[in-house]
């Protein structure tokens, strides 16, 4: 966390935005001193190969979310275009809206955070058609 | 199979610390698409829930569909720009109660507590009024003025604590306080 906010002060806004999203302890809550720790790149590929799986069911679509959710972190935006097509290969738009809503509400006090993800995702959105939920007035 | 009266559930949420994980359940009363827990609560089925900290839950918030909206499932099953907002917006409804910012809104609920703490301090004021006029006993003699002058001159005769106490600082051939 420390690491992160050092780099806050030096760094420009993209990449600021770039290392805070994703960003977590190794892998945060588990405390072991032996073991591998899984790096930034790890995690996140992770996650991506679990939301695009091409059969992927609801309930694995809304275990995978309400975990991520859970994690000390805003998931980075591959992670959740992976999601938002799992959504879309499940007819399900609600979710893909609340998914949206989601990584707002995790981001807290870091009002630059959504945006940025907004801007990475524009071209899933526009492509799948997903409004965000500022533009239906649910925010 | 579990069951939950209201009475019971009330109380459960009653003990909620945070605001960021205070959610409604809503089990088989949803279907009938009603706010409140009007009758006993299936805990065994699963569940739908309002977190902000777990967004998918375990079922829609409305699972009985009428036809329009069945429609509208039909049609979510096709290219979702071809949706307008409000088609949008209502498959959001259909399957969540409240959203995100409904769910943070700040309630009004603190003006409520600290009015009722209030009133119930006044109240207990005039309790303690009322007690003194109609309950207390009546005031004795011994704090009157005039008795406590008379005791601190004998105090002061028997050389009460004479070395460092009320006779040391009396000034016996002045007859004043140090």
């Amino acid at each position: 966390m420390l690491r992160a906010l050092s780099r806050l002060s030096t760094s420009g806004f993209r990449s600021v935005a770039r290392t805070r999203t994703g960003y977590s302890a190794p892998l945060a809550s588990r405390c072991y001193s032996h073991g591998k720790v899984e790096t930034e790149e790890e995690f996140d590929s992770r996650w991506v190969t679990y939301f695009s799986k091409p059969d992927i069911d609801a309930w694995e679509l809304r275990k995978g979310m309400n975990t991520l959710i859970g994690y000390d972190l805003v998931p980075e935006p591959k992670i959740l275009d992976s999601a938002l097509r799992a959504c879309r290969r499940l007819n399900d738009l609600a979710s893909a809206i609340r998914i949206l809503e989601a990584v707002k509400d995790k981001a807290g006090p870091h009002k630059e955070i959504y945006p940025y993800v907004i801007q990475e995702l524009k071209p899933t959105l526009t492509e799948l058609g997903i409004s965000t939920p500022e533009e239906l007035g649910i925010d | 199979m579990l069951r939950l009266t209201s009475s019971r559930l009330g109380s459960l949420l009653a003990g909620r610390p945070t605001a960021a994980l205070t959610f409604s359940i809503k089990g088989r009363a949803a279907s009938q698409q009603s706010h409140e827990v009007s009758e006993a609560l299936d805990m065994s089925r699963p569940m739908y829930y309002d977190r902000v900290d777990m967004p998918l839950p375990d079922k829609p918030y409305k699972d009985v569909l009428s036809e329009a909206e069945q429609k509208l499932k039909q049609k979510e099953k096709g290219p979702w720009s071809q949706l307008t907002n409000e088609e949008k917006v209502a498959l959001y409804r259909l399957k969540f109660c409240q959203s995100y910012s409904e769910m943070r809104a700040p309630s009004a609920e603190w003006k409520t507590v600290l009015g009722g703490v209030l009133f119930f301090l006044g109240f207990t004021g005039l309790v303690v009024w009322w007690q003194r006029i109609y309950v207390y006993p009546p005031r004795p003699r011994t704090l009157e003025d005039d008795w406590k002058a008379m005791q601190l001159q004998r105090m002061l005769d028997m050389r009460i604590n004479p070395v460092e106490g009320l006779s040391a600082k009396w000034d016996y051939d002045k007859g004043q306080w140090k």
